[in-house]
């Protein structure tokens, strides 16, 4: 294509201007354009969140000021201090930072072991048991909202922490997610671990799991975010103050205080600062994961 | 490969590897099945019972169904939760397209931007909810202190008012989302060859010919996928609704996911709140299968 393409240029083209320098200008008058447009809508997606955070170190009755103020006239980082008093900050904290981790490891344990079931080993009735993960995966929660609590409900699980790991602990998207990923390992490598005596554990533990490692890490990031951020789940599950999570904390907190417009602010930044972190830490993972599963 | 193999082996390793095969999938089966399988069927079959937390269940066929097509509160909800899909779907994935076209360049900092833009996607939808409530708080929320500044007199009450609330909602989940979306977008941009642009250019193609008739087609897959993705998602629509507005003002942003919580959850009306989940359902498979005919009908 290269080519054919070089004898035909001069003829086709229809601009009047020289080829040389003229268009080297118009591409890089497109790339300033193409630089602002994206500074300006990008900065457009982030003032949320610098509203969010220069919020969280005003008074409150400087938060609603008219004209808005974006540096505070006075930094107020006692607002980090005092949040701590006013709510059990830490307790929600702690349950979620539990919540998340426990989630995530059996996520990430049983799944992967589950995936390589799937991936690698032939049994009957294989695909048809990776239908019926895969079609769950489709099905609302909300059509099997009700029924889940009942069971939880009957084994007198409700308001304990661990509903709501028993509930996400097991996700089909996890097993789908990894499966997917293992597939991309080639069968060669397992095939001659078994014959040279390694059993099928030992070539999970051994050989797949340390290939893996980029699928892990974007299932586990993936897994945390989502527990930490979830609402729902512990909204219908938690009704005890000291077990709830740092979303359910921030929620009632917006819910009773609603004119202490600073320190909501602050909770905010708080219950986001964490994932910001993790996010930072393992994006590449967060990118890779969405892009090769391409589900949530 | 399977010729060097010895021929006892396989019908050993055949045997022992149905075994082997289950003992992995087990300790996720077990969970899975528990908590999922088991309640996705027993919806369907709860749909059909009358039943709550106290009394037995009672077989009453396809009263639930019956209860529910002639409840206003369905009806809203089923409207509400339309709105929120009508105005969500489209709005997402456009930003999501135009963000990825823009990203795909060979700009600077195209990796900054891709972080600031993928990470309203990961924020706690409680915290987003709030911090956009505030932003749209009517007298002097900051999007409002904008809009007068702009010269629109009487900006809309937004969260407070019955015709804008959901636009505020939707405005604030195109915000979340289009990160997410952009990212699936950016991915099958990568699989376009560039010769194709190439060629273009060399025939003259304008920037936005060459969008129009390499981007978009080459696109199609993506597209079809976000399309799927976005329309089940927005009939699940539940998080930012319920804290965002809890359905409110009146039922102006009452959806269909907080009928069954709330019939469901809150009442303990089981039976009815399964009948509404299967409606949700069915909604969502239809409109899938839809999707799917009209997609495989365009390629051919």
């Amino acid at each position: 294509m290269t080519l054919t393409a070089p004898p035909q240029a001069p003829v086709r083209a229809p601009a009047p201007a020289p080829p040389g320098p003229g268009r080297r200008q118009r591409v890089s008058v497109r790339r300033l354009l193409a630089y602002l447009l994206l500074i300006v809508l990008s900065a457009a997606v982030l003032v949320p969140f610098a509203w969010m955070v220069s919020s969280s170190l005003k008074l409150d009755a400087e938060v609603f000021s008219v004209p808005i103020q974006w540096i505070p006239a006075e930094f107020h980082w006692d607002n980090f201090g005092r949040i701590w008093e006013r709510i059990p900050l830490l307790t929600y904290l702690r349950n979620s930072i539990f919540l998340s981790l426990t989630i995530t490891a059996l996520q990430v344990l049983t799944g992967s072991f589950a995936a390589y079931g799937f991936a690698k080993v032939r049994f009957p009735g294989r695909d048809a048991l990776f239908l019926a993960y895969i079609a769950t995966i489709a099905v609302p929660w909300q059509a099997y909202m009700v029924p889940q609590y009942v069971i939880m409900q009957k084994a007198g699980l409700v308001n304990t922490h661990l509903s709501l790991i028993l509930l996400q602990a097991f996700s089909a998207f996890g097993v789908f997610l990894m499966r997917q990923y293992y597939l991309t390992i080639p069968d060669e490598l397992s095939e001659a671990a078994r014959l040279d005596g390694l059993s099928e554990y030992g070539i999970w533990a051994r050989i797949v799991l340390p290939l893996s490692k980029p699928a892990l890490a974007s299932l586990a990031l993936l897994t945390f975010v989502n527990t930490w951020n979830d609402y729902m789940g512990p909204f219908i599950y938690l009704t005890d103050n000291k077990l709830w999570t740092i979303q359910l904390g921030l929620r009632s907190f917006v819910g009773l205080y609603d004119a202490e417009y600073a320190m909501i602010m602050t909770g905010s930044v708080l219950s986001v600062l964490p994932i910001l972190v993790i996010f930072l830490l393992g994006q590449k993972y967060f990118v890779q994961g969405i892009a090769t599963s391409g589900l949530k | 490969m399977t010729a060097t193999l010895p021929a006892p082996a396989r019908p050993r390793r055949g045997r022992s590897s149905t075994w082997v095969g289950w003992s992995f999938i087990l300790p996720n089966f077990v969970g899975f099945a528990a908590l999922t399988l088991v309640p996705v069927i027993a919806s369907l079959a709860l749909s059909f019972l009358d039943w709550d937390s106290y009394s037995s269940p009672r077989w009453v066929g396809l009263e639930n169904f019956d209860r529910m097509i002639h409840n206003e509160t369905f009806w809203t909800a089923l409207k509400n939760t339309t709105y929120y899909a009508v105005g969500h779907v489209p709005l997402t994935l456009c930003a999501a397209l135009g963000f990825a076209v823009l990203l795909n360049q060979r700009l600077r900092a195209v990796q900054f931007f891709r972080t600031a833009l993928f990470f309203p996607y990961i924020t706690s939808l409680v915290a987003v909810a709030v911090v956009w409530n505030m932003l749209l708080s009517p007298e002097v929320g900051p999007v409002n202190q904008f809009l007068r500044a702009i010269g629109i007199d009487s900006p809309p009450g937004w969260t407070t008012s019955t015709t804008w609330a959901m636009p505020a909602v939707i405005l604030a989940s195109v915000w979340r989302d289009l990160g997410y979306y952009m990212i699936l977008y950016l991915a099958g941009l990568q699989t376009i060859p560039a010769e194709l642009y190439e060629a273009a250019q060399v025939d003259g193609a304008s920037g936005w010919q060459r969008f129009r008739h390499i981007t978009v087609p080459s696109l199609r897959p993506t597209t079809f996928f976000v399309l799927i993705m976005l329309t089940i998602s927005s009939f699940k629509v539940f998080d930012l609704v319920q804290v965002m507005t809890e359905g409110g003002p009146g039922r102006s942003t009452l959806v269909l996911s907080q009928v069954i919580f709330r019939e469901g959850i809150t009442q303990g009306r089981f039976g009815y709140s399964s009948a509404v989940s299967m409606a949700l359902f069915v909604i969502v498979l239809t409109i899938t299968v839809v999707q799917f005919r009209w997609q495989r009908r365009s390629e051919r």
